[in-house]
């Protein structure tokens, strides 16, 4: 079971939910911009939450599928379509052999997640299936997926069956069938064009003017077109310290907002590096990082600080959530 | 552990997911040396939640998983995770065990096409290419964290004397395993990058292999020694890089 690349589209990964335990040795965590909409991805057709799945952004690629085969996109709105057809987000769906799944217009958000029953099958490096691009590191090759590339598919979990079946059922037309039904949408994130992002102080935020401050907690700040995978790079008012200081390096992770120099500021990314030495104004609370991962290059987030005891509540707020939806997917999937 | 060690010991927050502790602001030995004694403590000992850790000149980053550490008791995952480092930290005291650093030797195919900057370098100093490779290799040199790219030792304890500025224009490539000095700093370039360390020479091992166990061929905590070898040698120690 595999499935053919007949586009590969911008940028088009396979990613996990990423490679712990290595940032000692330098080595970069990777895994989904986007680790909500992947886990979700995942649960929707019966795999483990951090199973491999397929990272595209912005503009999708166009896949061949060789035999029957059960998916769902979910993540950003870059209008899926099978065989021409628009499809649903967030919904587990029936593909036959010979199907095309193509993307469309970005309509809303900037990443989509491509998860399949059985899951991808790529070689694990260092725990992960994540991609690595700047070392080639992991997934497919080590690289974005190029025309023609045959990505290979697990065997599925045998229990689906029952499931897969009843999607089989009512009179199917075209190609696929999509469930009728989709988790409730507050079990899943909701993006925005232009999010307020919320964040805690960072371990430096003392050390920058106030006055410079005020302007950070409340000021739109432009994600520029340099902005990838490793950061996003900022543009507004800028930070200054209020007197120079040389930082000795430290850990720096997904989520934190650095200033070099120069005062623009840069939210570091799913492949950020593991150390850094330039002060660190912020820290993404991590129930917001979808949404961040979700803002595409020329559009606008605006800060909103928070205490830690408040970005903990929502942490395990989403958790929560999370496992909520995968109790009921299992009954639903009869798993 | 002494007690006076810890007196100016931080703990904050980085995030929602991990704390850091700080033993102290400068680089020195004995902040180096309760940095790897409590990373070596946190690596025989992980607890449940512990995700990974990093450490680094003066700091050990601990990341941790809050919806782990919430579940059995009122504390904030915050609290706890406090609590479960100042606990960790007593025992780390107790311990009359000292983790002595491992010694690792790095052989090095010094000046010609491996070392490019050797002359350099000698000029800049007053020296002769031998009198160069003699005092790096004479050094022993502290990996105080690896950091910047995957197995990329901070190296501490370059002789003065053979201190040298970075190249004015970086160059567009540095082969995998160059051996480069940069101000007082020396350090091995473990992936093929662009850089503007003066080379003086290159190791035929690979600094970073994600096939290893353990991918990274230097830890932070280890010493280095720099060990002159022929480019027959070289060659036939060659291993393979990634990239």
């Amino acid at each position: 079971m595999s499935i053919k690349i007949l586009k590969p589209g911008l940028l088009s990964t396979i990613q996990d939910e990423g490679r712990y335990g290595y940032q000692k040795d330098g080595m970069v965590v990777s895994g989904a911009m986007d680790k909500i909409a992947l886990r979700i991805a995942n649960l929707l057709v019966g795999n483990a939450p951090h199973s491999a799945a397929l990272e595209i952004t912005l503009l999708g690629p166009q896949l061949y599928f060789d035999a029957d085969h059960l998916i769902a996109v979910t993540g950003a709105n870059l209008s899926p379509t099978i065989d021409g057809q628009p499809i649903k987000l967030w919904r587990p769906t029936l593909v036959k052999k010979g199907a095309i799944l193509a993307f469309g217009t970005p309509v809303l958000g900037c990443r989509s997640y491509v998860a399949i029953a059985g899951g991808y099958a790529v070689p694990e490096v260092l725990g992960s299936f994540a991609t690595y691009l700047r070392a080639g590191i992991g997934g497919y090759k080590g690289r974005a997926l190029q025309a023609d590339d045959i990505l290979n598919v697990n065997e599925p979990d045998a229990r689906l069956t029952t499931y897969w079946r009843e999607l089989e059922l009512p009179e199917r037309t075209g190609n696929y069938n999509q469930a009728t039904w989709s988790p409730a949408p507050e079990l899943y994130p909701t993006y925005e064009e232009n999010p307020t992002i919320r964040a805690v102080k960072g371990p430096e935020y003392e050390l920058f003017a106030e006055s410079d401050l005020t302007h950070f907690r409340t000021e739109k700040y432009l994600v520029k077109s340099e902005s990838d995978r490793m950061g996003y790079r900022l543009q507004g008012s800028p930070l200054s310290l209020t007197e120079p200081k040389e930082l000795l390096s430290s850990a720096v992770t997904f989520g934190t907002v650095q200033v070099p120099p120069q005062g623009q500021p840069i939210v570091l990314m799913a492949d950020h590096q593991t150390t850094g030495g330039y002060p660190r104004v912020a820290q993404v609370i991590t129930a917001d990082l979808p949404k961040l991962a979700q803002v595409q290059p020329g559009k606008y987030i605006t800060f909103e600080e928070v205490t830690l005891e408040k970005a903990q509540q929502l942490y395990m707020q989403q958790e929560q959530k999370l496992e909520q939806l995968e109790w009921a997917l299992q009954i639903k999937m009869k798993l | 552990m002494k007690q006076q060690d810890l007196a100016s010991l931080q703990m904050y927050p980085l995030g929602d997911a991990a704390v850091v502790l700080q033993f102290g602001d400068t680089i020195a030995t004995e902040t180096h040396n309760l940095v790897r004694s409590f990373a070596t403590y946190l690596q025989l000992h992980p607890f449940r939640g512990l995700i990974e850790f990093v450490p680094a000149f003066t700091t050990v980053t601990v990341y941790y998983n809050p919806w782990i550490l919430a579940e059995q008791d009122t504390l904030s995952p915050y609290e706890r995770i406090q609590v479960l480092m100042l606990d960790m930290l007593r025992h780390l005291k107790k311990e009359s065990q000292v983790y002595t650093s491992r010694e690792v030797n790095i052989p090095v195919c010094y000046g010609g096409k491996f070392g490019p900057d050797l002359a350099y370098v000698a000029n800049h100093n007053h020296l002769t290419p031998e009198e160069v490779i003699a005092i790096h290799t004479s050094g022993s040199y502290q990996v105080y964290m690896i950091g910047f790219a995957p197995g990329f030792p901070y190296l501490g304890g370059l002789d003065e004397r053979i201190a040298a500025p970075r190249k004015k224009t970086p160059r567009a490539v540095i082969p995998a395993g160059s051996v480069g000095i940069a101000g007082r700093q020396t350090g091995i370039y473990p992936i093929q990058t662009p850089g503007g360390w003066q080379l003086i020479g290159c190791t035929p091992l690979a600094l970073f292999n994600p096939n290893r166990k353990q991918p990274s061929l230097l830890q932070a905590g280890d010493t280095v020694k720099f060990v002159a070898i022929t480019p027959d040698e070289f060659k036939q120690r060659k291993e393979l890089h990634v990239h």
